[in-house]
């Protein structure tokens, strides 16, 4: 009976472990995860990304003279399958190091497969503060500014604002609910005279959005924090423009800047909004449009975020890998602890604290312009100011 | 006050959307018995093609013209599908067309990022429904106005095209009884091709519609699919009216209960859906089925326990699958336990839906019990391994205790449904309750202790209890409980007549099955060293599913193969190529044409005929066929 089935699934087996192995054994692999399937619109940009590093790296003679080869590999959005994926590059491909992923939950299951296998992990996207601080681990790093990052530079300029009573709408789950607790934290640290009045959980993708901006405007707030993106932001916003929602209110919204959702909302923009994002059409630095003009020549596309945050993991992991001169993990940890360098956004360090890189977010207030939206008024937000002090994150980071 | 008018009207508007939707699946299954898994396809695709067209056509003309235009091009693709793939294997085992549909959804989702762009696409808004319409100091959105007015005139086209046409009054008697139409001499072809035409340009409109509201994006299908199964269930299957109600219903609730409870939409519409059944077990409007008057086609195959030669070709496959660690590398070893793994998972599904006749669409709640009793287990307890694999399954057993007594008074697809409605209760219970599961960043650091550490030596472990599970299931199959239960499905007025108690019958199966998955879900707690609610959700139960039809409904240990050769192909897919569904999808769409009996029944099918036309003494081909069963 199961003569049959387990030669079907060895030899399955055997032909994905026999695969793929194009790369010479002199080059350095890095293995890279993502759900690229799950969220195109996001990731697409950031391969175009990382692709580009890549060949930035080789053109200017590798790795210490080793050829950079980077193995991609899909998760499909489920953190079981990113371990199966992490798996295969650790166990079959050989590589140096794990990068990538962008869902929080992925983010931290490849975390622990790298803390179980002692691997190297350099984690591009996920933004839950857990994977630097309550479930850190020393094989882990991460490339983006965190939840608690970008909630302390949109608390910044919202506590200037006269408002007092405030709303909420996040996504229900992890990242929203940590996204909202941490502003409120904050936000009444500075503003002790806030009043909270109303908070929405749609669920994540399903938003049912007119009966939730309906329930928002009924509790009368003078000012909203919105953590909703993509899809369910469209919704959102339509309904909102045109129930009214947004008039005469306040609004500051996560990640709301970045083109990959901002441009999708076209001539419904809504302005003034306080956003953390990416305006790449208004960045005039040298490093900036170094970077611009590289990505504009290779791909005749201008870059989302994604594409920023693709480019800067594998700089920084070719980085890493050069300053250690070895594959070997505990030379990568100690090359990457205090390691600084520079990105298009200026220059950078993994935080030996907590292996947080100090990458900052632009901070600015959305704006329609030729009917598409745009954001004004930004500045930079330096990623090491905005990070709590050293005690506060001894006592948040379990020892290794 | 002006509020909660308001308020309600908001809740009318989102109920016309999802009834358009639900209608169009209530008249397919009504008639075809189909589950259209690719209902929520349909609907995306009609949203994309609209959004092109609209971009196209200037004007109020050409907006609502390119929005029913895109309407009937997706009828147009619904009929293709129906008459080239469904029409062959209406005559397959109940639930096949599922894997079909499935299998087109996969397709689908990678087809329009190929097509049409990663990108979310945000298209314009309706020709003279732009603003909104003040109703003492709150806004309706006009749009909104104009669904709510949609909702009932669609509902009163269907009840005229229904009560009022020769076709309406057939499709009304398939409804009914089918086979009663068929007898009478109504060209079945034509009016199966006509309702699944209709039912998809129903989705397609209701999917065009949503441009000027929502953003049009690939994953648009998954979003309404579940939602609208459960609304048409909760309606009564095959009642429009029933649907439109429940449309109703789900809407206001949601739109009222986010005022108390902001948090309840994730859940609601299966709470309300849990609530009807157990109350009302056929859906608000539905009608109990009629009881079937044909034996299913097991008779033509009757099931036997393996030959001695056979059993030996078991074990000597079981031997060679174990000396896998001698030339395998660790990767291909966690793939093998993986794949070890979910064989156990198939084979406890495969134990609930062929021996007993009970398909689940939940069954990975108690995979996903199994996996967070271990976790719970090794975390708070602290347990050693042995004790939380010995332990941990008992969580899927309570679980398939209480679930189960209510799932088994239902039947068909209203128990499918029961059971689907109950998996997501409990994910949302491991999603919500953030300070106990983690919420959906799970509960990590789950690795298993030294002496199962190594990937041989787990393989082995995986291999031996997959090897157990399968073989006890067996062995119970053709034990007098299985005998008991084979025959509450092949016919409850008999089996209840010779006085077998099938309610208690199907539940200890339930409890048999659910405790096995467990067994699953325990051992992939330590595979993965993690646990989070993906393993009790929607898409695990359906892989389950897929796994049980691809090998064959009507086999003993179909399920075996099925699991090995899906679980194989997506690890072996999603590592290979970015368009794995594509790829993925196409493969199921071609073995439901080639093997619409599963690949283990279709060998079966194959080893009889040798059988009888060859001599006795059967040739050596045949030999290895028949131990695939």
């Amino acid at each position: 009976m199961r003569a049959k089935n387990y030669f079907v699934g060895a030899a399955f087996a055997l032909l994905a472990s026999g695969m793929a192995h194009s790369a010479l054994a002199q080059d350095i692999k890095i293995g890279e995860i993502n759900s690229y399937s799950l969220l195109p619109a996001f990731t697409e940009p950031y391969r175009k990304g990382w692709q580009l590093a890549v060949e930035e790296i080789n053109a200017a003679g590798g790795i210490n003279g080793k050829k950079l080869v980077v193995i991609s590999k899909d998760d499909g959005g489920k953190p079981a399958d990113a371990q199966t994926a992490a798996n295969e590059l650790v166990s079959s491909e050989g590589v140096a190091m794990l990068t990538g992923t962008f869902l929080s939950n992925i983010g931290l299951a490849v975390s622990d497969f790298a803390n179980q296998k002692k691997v190297f992990f350099l984690a591009a996207e996920p933004l839950t503060d857990a994977i630097t601080w309550s479930k850190g681990n020393k094989y882990t790093f991460r490339l983006r500014p965190s939840n608690y990052m970008q909630a302390a530079m949109l608390v910044e300029a919202a506590s200037k604002l006269p408002a007092k009573r405030w709303a909420t709408i996040a996504p229900n789950y992890e990242y929203g609910q940590s996204a909202v607790a941490v502003f409120k934290k904050l936000m009444s640290e500075k503003r002790p005279d806030i009043q909270w009045v109303d908070e929405q959980w749609p669920p994540q993708g399903k938003i049912d959005a007119g009966p939730v901006v309906q329930a928002v405007a009924a509790a009368n707030p003078e000012a909203i924090l919105n953590v909703t993106f993509g899809a369910d932001l469209v919704k959102l916003v339509r309904e909102g423009n045109t129930r009214g929602l947004f008039k005469g209110r306040e609004v500051v919204s996560f990640l709301t800047g970045e083109p990959e959702y901002l441009d999708p909302l076209k001539d419904e923009t809504p302005e003034g909004w306080i956003v953390t994002g990416y305006p790449w059409y208004s960045i005039k630095t040298p490093e900036h449009d170094a970077f611009l003009k590289a990505y504009q020549a290779k791909y005749n596309d201008y870059p989302r975020l994604g594409s920023i945050v693709g480019y800067q993991t594998i700089k920084s992991a070719a980085a890493i890998l050069a300053k250690a001169g070895s594959t070997d993990p505990e030379k990568l940890i100690a090359a990457a602890e205090g390691l600084s360098m520079p990105s298009p956004f200026g220059e950078i360090t993994f935080r030996k604290i907590d292996h947080q890189s100090t990458l900052g977010a632009y901070v600015g207030k959305t704006a329609l312009k030729d009917g598409k939206g745009v954001m004004v008024d930004s500045s930079y937000k330096k990623g090491a100011d905005y990070l709590p002090g050293d005690a506060e994150v001894e006592k948040l980071r379990p020892k290794d | 006050m002006a509020f909660y008018v308001v308020q309600f009207l908001t809740g009318l508007a989102s109920a016309a959307s999802l009834f358009l939707v639900a209608s169009g699946l209530s008249i397919i299954f009504g008639v075809t018995r189909i589950v259209n898994f690719a209902h929520g396809a349909f609907y995306m695709i009609g949203a994309y093609i609209a959004f092109t067209l609209t971009e196209r056509l200037s004007g109020a003309f050409g907006f609502w013209g390119a929005i029913v235009a895109a309407a009937f091009a997706v009828a147009l693709i619904g009929i293709i599908v129906e008459m080239v793939l469904l029409r062959r294997i209406y005559h397959a085992p109940e639930l096949f067309q599922l894997l079909a549909t499935f299998g087109l959804t996969l397709m689908v989702e990678d087809l329009v990022v190929l097509i049409w762009g990663p990108d979310d696409l945000v298209g314009r808004r309706a020709p003279g429904f732009r603003g909104a319409i003040d109703f003492f100091g709150q806004n309706i959105p006009s749009y909104d106005l104009f669904l709510i007015v949609l909702g009932p005139v669609v509902l009163g086209i269907l009840w005229l095209l229904f009560q009022r046409t020769r076709w309406g009054v057939l499709v009304r008697a398939a409804t009914q009884d089918r086979d009663m139409v068929a007898a009478l001499g109504v060209n079945q072809k034509w009016l199966f091709t006509s309702v699944f035409a209709v039912g998809v340009f129903l989705a397609a409109l209701g999917g065009a519609l949503q441009i000027p509201r929502d953003a049009v994006h690939h994953a648009m299908d998954l979003r309404i699919i579940v939602e609208v199964f459960v609304v048409v269930v909760i309606g009564g299957l095959g009642s429009i009216i029933g649907a439109f109600v429940a449309a109703v219903l789900v809407s206001e609730l949601n739109a009222f209960g986010i005022l108390i409870f902001p948090k309840i939409s994730i859940i609601l519409v299966f709470l309300v859906m849990a609530a009807v059944l157990i109350v009302r077990p056929w859906g608000l409007f539905g009608r109990p089925e009629a009881p079937a008057r044909k034996t299913p086609g097991l008779t033509v195959n009757p099931w036997r326990p393996l030959t001695s030669n056979e059993r030996l070709a078991a074990l000597a496959a079981l031997v060679v699958a174990a000396t896998l660690p001698l030339f395998a590398g660790n990767y291909a070893l966690t793939v093998g336990s993986e794949i070890a793994i979910s064989v156990i998972f198939a084979v406890s599904l495969h134990f609930l839906m062929s021996v007993g006749g009970l398909a689940s669409f939940g069954h990975a709640a108690y995979f996903g019990l199994g996996a967070y009793g271990v976790a719970f287990l090794a975390k708070m307890a602290g347990l050693p391994m042995i004790g939380c694999l010995l332990l941990g399954p008992l969580l899927g057993c309570m679980g398939a205790a209480v679930f189960g007594f209510f799932a088994v008074q239902l039947s068909g697809v209203y128990f499918a449904m029961l059971t689907l409605a109950f998996a997501q209760i409990v994910w949302s219970i491991a999603f919500q309750w953030v300070s106990v599961t983690g919420g959906d960043n799970g509960i990590l650091s789950i690795w298993p202790e030294k002496w199962a550490a190594s990937p041989s030596h787990f393989y082995w472990l995986a291999l031996g209890v997959s090897a157990l599970v399968t073989i006890a299931l067996r062995a119970m199959v053709f034990s007098p409980f299985g005998y008991a239960l084979r025959a509450t499905r092949d016919s409850l007025l008999r089996s209840e007549a010779v006085g077998i108690n099938a309610k208690r019958i199907q539940w200890t199966a339930f409890v048999i099955a659910g405790t096995t998955a467990g067994i699953g879900g325990a051992l992939f707690a330590y595979l993965k060293g993690s646990v989070f609610p993906d393993n009790l959700g929607i898409s695990l139960s359906v892989d389950a599913l897929v796994m049980v039809l691809l090998g064959g409904v009507e086999t003993v240990s179909g399920a075996v193969i099925g699991a090995i050769v899906y679980k194989a192909l997506n690890i072996w897919l999603v590592s290979q190529t970015d368009l794995s569904k594509l790829v993925l999808g196409g493969f199921i769409v071609l073995i439901v044409v080639v093997f619409p009996k599963g690949i283990v029944g279709m060998l079966e099918m194959l080893a009889q005929r040798r059988r009888k036309t060859s001599p006795p003494g059967s040739p050596l081909l045949a030999k290895p066929i028949e131990s695939a069963e």
